[in-house]
């Protein structure tokens, strides 16, 4: 099928479908007037009960926890995929990093770049903890904690210390972090099932809304899912940075 | 507040568009970063300040950098493979 | 006007989709499908909006106020996450796919098939 057949065979099929997303979406009702009622019943509810006043993250961890579950391992399960595929091929080509070529040298990072990267480096890792912590309080939760988290790793390539970080090799650290992460979950179900109710539910002492340590166990599963998920994001970019040839290190900007 | 929806849905659908419309990959990962950036933005208009963290972390940072690392691996490979004699 | 997110959300996947069927590279394709991707989450949102209504985050306002739909938040928020994460394993393919094949282009590659 040349290429030029496919565009037209699949504009063909798109204005179909077209018509008919657009049929069955102006069908809905109108944007902008909520109907159902789940979204009310929890605005109403969520924060008597669950004594957590972030109601996305009640929603997230604790009424609907076993969907969250289900997407970690999603996440772990293509952690542990990219991984793979990409160590299948460093037993044959273990080459040591071409430095020497003088057409892939990249220029080494001026000292702006390396003061501002690790000076950063405190405050990001730092407020990642934040938006874990404060998940069931206020915006945040261990999703976006943990990708915050891992872009500290991204300022240490950045600023050109990859190589001294390369060499201290926390490579076990990182899976240990990552596995404990997703098993911390389950864990924390089973809790559930040890105080005699159901799996994952909310059998920690409640607190009062607005304290950091209220809403039973959704701290307990914020952290565990921030860990997983900045320990996962650390490993896909090392799993890319590993494979690169080319090296960032501080130097004279050339 | 109608005015502010409506130009953020079309700026919205114009760097979508861009996305798609921009072939050279390298290129193309700056003008995703961007475009998860004005995503960002509009789930801040649809009060929503959850998804937009996620996506302004997920969407302009982590995913650009993945495809420019990818893209990295892939220019050092092809490099590796002239040093070959291919 | 009052559908306009529906309209966005479906000329975004469309346009994803046209991306993706007459991409010449890999690495694009995985681009476009995040655009593709990135359509659903406007439309869930569109579903729970509610004019007039806030964050559903009641830490300063008091339990009563008029927000918007807590579940469509929750939704899209692991769905972003985990949607990167796998177009990280398909980055990954496609690197694997130019070690085996010399290629990116998804033309050229068809052909070499022997």
């Amino acid at each position: 099928m040349t290429p030029s057949l496919r565009r037209r065979v699949f504009l063909a099929a798109a204005v179909v479908a077209g018509g008919l997303l657009l049929w069955g979406l102006t069908g809905l009702p109108d944007y902008g007037v909520y109907q159902g009622p789940y979204g009310d019943v929890l605005n109403a509810v969520a924060v008597g009960e669950r004594k957590a006043t972030n109601v996305v993250a009640a929603v997230t961890f604790d009424y609907r926890g076993v969907d969250t579950m289900g997407e970690e391992y999603i996440l772990f399960a293509a952690v542990v995929g990219v991984a793979i595929v990409l160590r299948a091929q460093r037993g044959e080509t273990e080459q040591p990093p071409d430095e020497d070529a003088a057409d892939r040298r990249a220029p080494g990072t001026s000292n702006a770049v390396r003061v501002l990267g690790l000076a950063l480096l405190g405050p990001v890792v730092l407020f990642g903890i934040y938006v874990v912590a404060h998940g069931h309080l206020s915006p945040g939760g261990g999703f976006q904690g943990g990708v915050l988290l891992a872009t500290g790793a991204l300022l240490v390539y950045l600023s050109g210390e990859y190589v001294t970080l390369r060499r201290v090799r926390p490579v076990a650290l990182i899976d240990l972090a990552e596995s404990s992460g997703a098993a911390g979950y389950v864990a924390i179900g089973l809790l559930g099932l040890a105080a005699g109710g159901t799996f994952l539910e909310n059998v920690l002492p409640l607190g009062q809304p607005g304290a950091l340590l209220s809403a039973g166990t959704m701290p307990l599963i914020n952290l565990a899912v921030g860990l997983e998920v900045a320990a996962g994001f650390v490993l896909l970019i090392s799993e890319f940075l590993e494979q690169t040839l080319v090296v960032r290190r501080p130097g004279e900007v050339t | 507040m109608i005015v502010l929806e409506v130009v953020v849905f079309l700026l919205v659908a114009a760097g979508g568009t861009a996305v798609v419309l921009t072939r050279d990959p390298l290129n193309q990962a700056i003008v995703a970063s961007f475009y998860g950036l004005i995503l960002g933005i509009m789930f801040l208009v649809f009060q929503a300040p959850d998804v937009a963290l996620s996506q302004i972390t997920v969407g302009a940072v982590a995913l650009p950098l993945m495809i420019v690392l990818a893209l990295a691996k892939v220019r050092a490979l092809a490099g590796g493979r002239k040093e070959d004699g291919e | 006007m009052i559908h306009l997110p529906y309209l966005v959300a479906a000329w975004l996947f469309l346009v994803g989709l046209y991306g993706i069927v007459t991409s010449r590279n890999l690495v694009h394709a995985v681009t476009c499908l995040s655009v593709v991707q990135s359509s659903t989450y406007i439309l869930l949102l569109a579903v729970g909006f509610e004019r007039g209504g806030t964050a559903p985050i009641f830490l300063d306002v008091p339990v009563g106020t008029k927000a918007v739909d807590p579940v469509v938040g929750a939704l899209t928020l692991t769905d972003i996450v985990v949607g990167a994460t796998v177009s990280a394993l398909l980055l990954a393919l496609a690197v694997q796919v130019y070690k085996h094949h010399g290629t990116l282009d998804p033309e050229r590659f068809r052909s070499r098939e022997d």
